[in-house]
Order: structure tokens, then sequence, then C-alpha cells
């Protein structure tokens, strides 16, 4: 097991490396000059002397890589266009924004679409396995933005129970709570879909596997047959889970674009709208780096819940 | 186990010598969910493609004076946007720009990723790890993200977005067809082929491609209403089809500042993007269904 645990932690660098080169030719991509692309339009000399140091532009494009590489490792992200600040500072404050969101979000779906897959698998065919299927497809065909905006007329505008936009600015944990609803639910939708139809059939082959006709058989009551399938089917979700965080903490950002939730999203949205490509980079480079971390350790856990996948 | 389905399947290949297509299709027509959404489909490709011809109004004609005109209204059934141009001529054109943002990467992801995964597959060796490990580095973003940096740096424009999203897709199809691809080519048959003296291209063309590209396509099929969600999203942050051009993210987001005035109005794109994508899903969970395909 600790040698799939070595290669798997192995395996890991060359991904991290690949989408570091992805991060790094996106200054390349941007139409122009790619110190324009990187330098606000009234750089003074001084300033575009820094940056073609930093990024080497005059040597040739890997040895660019190393050193930039070399500076992102120590966690120089480079400066923001637009407001000069480093762009490690912005992303580590939005990147605990987001993270809140991600969570509360994941909580929310994990939970619903567990509930919901299980009960459906238990009562096949039936009403709730017809709603919860209805669920799934509508969770997973849903533009999570529109939904968003969607909650936003019911909620805020007609009703007026939940404000629209942004993050609580004053530490009240009440209003806090209060600006976290809506964009939870929105960004909730999708895994919901995701999970309520992986977590069904996943029970589903749990279900007619012979071992649950023993435990009947057995005599065992119907909710101890329920725990002998969550448990067996658990590891095929807790896959899913994992992946489906890390695609709460990327794919928030449309999301955060319609509530103004301070997150990486919005930071990527800012970004995007001032052309700002430092940003632009930390932030997906971060965000990326979170991904596969996460993948890694999702492995790994399931590694040790069942020991039987290290040997294929 | 062989000797059991052989049995129960024996009567009826005995009755009905009906083709794997033609069974696919029978299957497809007695499909009721499946039925509906082709027919939803077959209407919002149809409105798009006739979109010059069924709209009333110009798309980006608009007046003053009309401004988010409610639903139902006079002379704009679906009322007016927030310039005062007909929201149902827009949501006509929009459809071509969003069914084509939408449908080209999944079709080139289709095209390019099979080719590659075929390859990687067949050919195996340095060739797959090569393409493999490749296709891996573009795993390391969720697809939102992928999406948005790619088209982040490229800049807005409907070029941009069919370069980003094909980006997204290509590596998902390379998979799919090089895990099909590996399983087939693992088989006695193509053994078989080969021991008889097939040359490669006719292996691929003859045996592999047939049994390989069924799972490849419907895997595509499940992409698409990703791909239009996405490609919505990307015009949806400024990121797709530049002002004053009709698309349905475009749409939604220059019109998501006047839902204090027009509830409903704003809702009208998401509500077409939502609608379409749900068409695709049902449309591909039947053909998945009908060709026998798990996963």
């Amino acid at each position: 097991m600790w040698v799939y645990v070595g290669r798997r932690l192995l395996l890991a660098i060359p991904t991290l490396l690949g989408a570091s080169i992805i991060v790094f030719a996106m200054v390349h991509l941007a139409p122009g000059d790619p110190i324009a692309a990187v330098m606000p339009a009234e750089a003074s000399k001084a300033e575009i002397e820094a940056i073609k140091r930093t990024y080497g532009f005059d040597k040739p494009l890997p040895v660019q890589y190393l050193i930039w590489l070399g500076r992102v490792v120590q966690g120089d992200l480079g400066k923001s266009l637009a407001t000069r600040r480093p762009v490690i500072l912005d992303v580590r404050d939005a990147l605990a924004n987001s993270l809140v969101l991600a969570l509360s979000s994941s909580v929310l779906a994990f939970g619903l679409g567990i509930a919901l897959g299980l009960l459906a698998a238990f009562r096949q065919g039936r009403v709730l396995d017809k709603l919860s299927s209805a669920i799934a497809v509508v969770g997973v065909s849903v533009p999570h933005y529109w939904a968003g905006i969607i909650l936003i007329i019911v909620f805020s505008v007609q009703l007026n129970w939940l404000p629209a936009m942004g993050a609580a600015n004053d530490p009240g944990i009440w209003e806090y709570l209060r600006h976290i609803v809506l964009p939870t639910v929105a960004l909730a939708l999708i895994p919901l879909g995701v999970i309520t139809r992986v977590v069904r059939s996943a029970a589903l082959d749990v279900l007619s596997q012979e071992f649950v006709l023993a435990l009947r058989a057995k005599g065992l009551v119907s909710r101890r047959v329920f725990k002998h399938v969550f448990k067996n089917s658990f590891p095929q979700i807790l896959t899913v889970l994992g992946l489906q965080f890390g695609f709460q903490l990327g794919g928030s950002v449309l999301v955060e674009a319609v509530f103004s939730w301070p997150g990486t999203g919005y930071l990527l949205n800012l970004a995007i709208f001032q052309r700002d490509i430092p940003v632009l980079q930390g932030v997906i480079l971060v965000l990326a780096t979170f991904f596969v971390l996460l993948n890694l350790a999702v492995d790994l856990v399931q590694t040790m819940i069942d020991p039987r996948i290290a040997r294929h | 186990m062989a000797v059991a389905t052989a049995l129960v399947e024996a009567p009826v290949l005995a009755t009905a010598p009906m083709s794997y297509w033609r069974t696919v299709a029978w299957r497809l027509g007695r499909d009721r969910t499946t039925l509906v959404a082709g027919s939803v489909l077959t209407l919002i490709v149809l409105s798009a493609v006739l979109a010059p011809w069924l709209a009333p109004y110009h798309p980006s004609a608009g007046s003053i004076r009309l401004r988010l005109a409610p639903v139902g209204g006079p002379g704009h059934i679906l009322g007016t946007d927030e310039q005062g141009r007909d929201m149902l001529s827009r949501l006509l054109w929009g459809g071509r720009m969003t069914l084509v943002a939408g449908l080209t990467p999944v079709l080139v992801a289709f095209v390019l990723g099979s080719g590659l995964g075929v390859l990687a597959g067949y050919v195996g060796g340095v060739t797959n790890t090569l393409i493999m490990r490749t296709m891996d580095i573009f795993y390391a973003f969720p697809a939102v993200l992928l999406a948005i940096a790619i088209s982040g740096a490229l800049g807005p424009g409907l070029a941009n977005t069919l370069i980003s999203l094909s980006i997204v897709f290509v590596p998902r199809v390379v998979r799919v067809a090089e895990s099909a691809t590996v399983q087939v080519t693992g088989l006695e048959y193509i053994a078989a082929a080969r021991a008889s003296g097939a040359g490669v291209r006719a292996i691929i063309r003859h045996h592999l491609l047939a049994n390989v590209l069924g799972p490849i396509l419907v895997f595509s099929s499940t992409q698409v209403s990703l791909s239009i969600i996405l490609a919505a999203g990307l015009s949806f942050l400024g990121l797709g089809v530049t002002p004053p051009a009709a698309e349905w993210g475009l749409m939604l987001n220059t019109l998501r500042q006047s839902i204090y005035v027009n509830a409903l109005v704003p809702a009208l794109p998401g509500l077409a993007i939502f609608v379409t994508s749900m068409a695709f899903n049902l449309l591909s969970d039947g053909l998945r269904d009908a060709m026998e395909i798990r996963g």
C-alpha cells in the first residue's frame, strides 16, 4: 500500500507541472505584446525593466518558464495590474471566502444528495425514485448562474427576505449567514444532481449483490440492511464527493459573479474585466493546485478505506 | 453465465432478427421521455435555424420608449429588453449563437478526440504515454476554470470561445476513446483479424471503429448540455460573443440589472438555456439506454 501511496504522490508532480505550464502560457496566449499583457499601460521604464527581469522576456521560453516557476514556488505570483498589490495577497483573501462557500454548498448538496440517492435506490420505481431522478436531471441541466438570478428575483426582489449581493461587511454571524444562503443554494444544484445520481446507482449495485439477500434472509430489519448498503457503496460515493468539492471551488466563478461574493471567482471575474493577466494567472494556478491536491487526498483516503484499490 | 444468456436470447433472435441500429431506433421510439426531449430539441433547433424568417423584428432594433415592456404586451409577446429590443426576436437569434457555440466544441472534440484516443489505445507504448499524459494535464482544472482560463487569456469573441471549449472537451473524449479502444483491442476477434493478415488500417476501420464509436458518441452526447451551459456562461462573464449580437448568456448578463424593474423578462434567456440543456441531457440518457452502453 505504501508503494501505491508513493507512486500516487509522484504522479501528482507532473500534473502540477503541466498545469503550471498552461498557466504560464496564458501570458503568451494573450493577444499582443506579452509585456503589455502583464504591465499597466502607464507603467514607468523602471517598472517595465523589473517585469522584464521577473519574466526574463529576453530569454528563450523554457528559461522564462523556469524563472517564473521559481518565483511561484516561493509564493511570488507577481503584482496586479489594476491595484499593484501582490497577487498572492488578493488570492489568499478570496480563497478563504470561496472555501467557506464551497464548504457550505457541499454540505448541503452532499447531505441532500446522499439521502435522496439512497432513498431512491430503496424505493426503486416508486414516486420518490422518480422525484429524485427528476431532481438529478434538473440539477445537472440547470445553468447555475441563471438559478442564482432566479433565487435573487424570488427571495430578494419579490419576497425581500434575503440580501442579493455581497458578503456582510459587519462581522455579525446572523448577517453573514443571511448573505451566504442564496449563493450556497445556487452552487449546490449541480453537485446535488450528480451526487443523487451516483449514490442511487452505487446503492443499486450493492443492493443487487448476494450478501444483501443473505442479510435479508437472516431476518435483518431493513434499517440495518440500509446501513450495510451504505457502508459498502461508500468508497465509490467518496470519489464523487471529492471531485465535486473540487468543482465547487473552481466552478463557483459564475455564481460568485452573480452574487458578488468576494471569492476567487469574483476576483477572476474582475481580472477578466480589467484584463489583469497576473491576477488571472495567480487565481487559476492556486485553484488548479488545490484541485490536484484534493484529488490526491481523495485517492489516498479511498485506499485507506478500501485496500483493494491499491492492488489494481 | 454465457450459457444462460444464450438460452434467454436465442428465441428472440430466432423470431426477430433485427440489426443493432434498428433495435436502437425501435427502443428510442418506445421511450416517451426521449421522444419528448427529441421533439423539444427539434423545435429549438428549427426555430434557431429559421430565426431570420420567424423573428418579427430585427434583433438589434430597439426603441428607447419601449424599454422592458412586460411579457404579453402589445406587439411584443415576450416583452422587450433593457434597450427596447424585441425579446422573442432576440431569443430566436440568440439560440443560433448559443447552439453554434455549444455544439461546435463537442463536434470538434468528437472528431479530434476519437482520432487521438483510438490512436493512443491501438498503438500503445510511447505514443499512448505521450498522448494520455498530455491530456491528463488538462484534468488538473475543473472544466469551468479551464474554459475561463483560456478564454480569459485569449479575450472575448466567438472564435475564442470555440477554441477554449474545444480544449475543455477534447481530453475528455480522448480518455473515453482510449479506454474503449484498449478494451476492444484486447478482444479475440481483433487478434483473429490480425492473424488472418488484416492491415492496421483495415483493422481500425472495419473492426475497431465500429465497436468504439458507440461509447464515444454516447459520451460526447452527454457533454453537449455542459458545453451549452459553459458557452452561455462564458458570454455571461463577458468572454463570449460581443454585444450587440444576441446570445442567451449575454442577454442574461445585460438583463441582470433590470430584475428590479421587470422580473420575468430577464429570466427568459436563462430558461431557454435550461430547457435546451435539459433536452440534450434527456436525449443522451435515452440514447445511452437504447444503445445499451453503461457509464
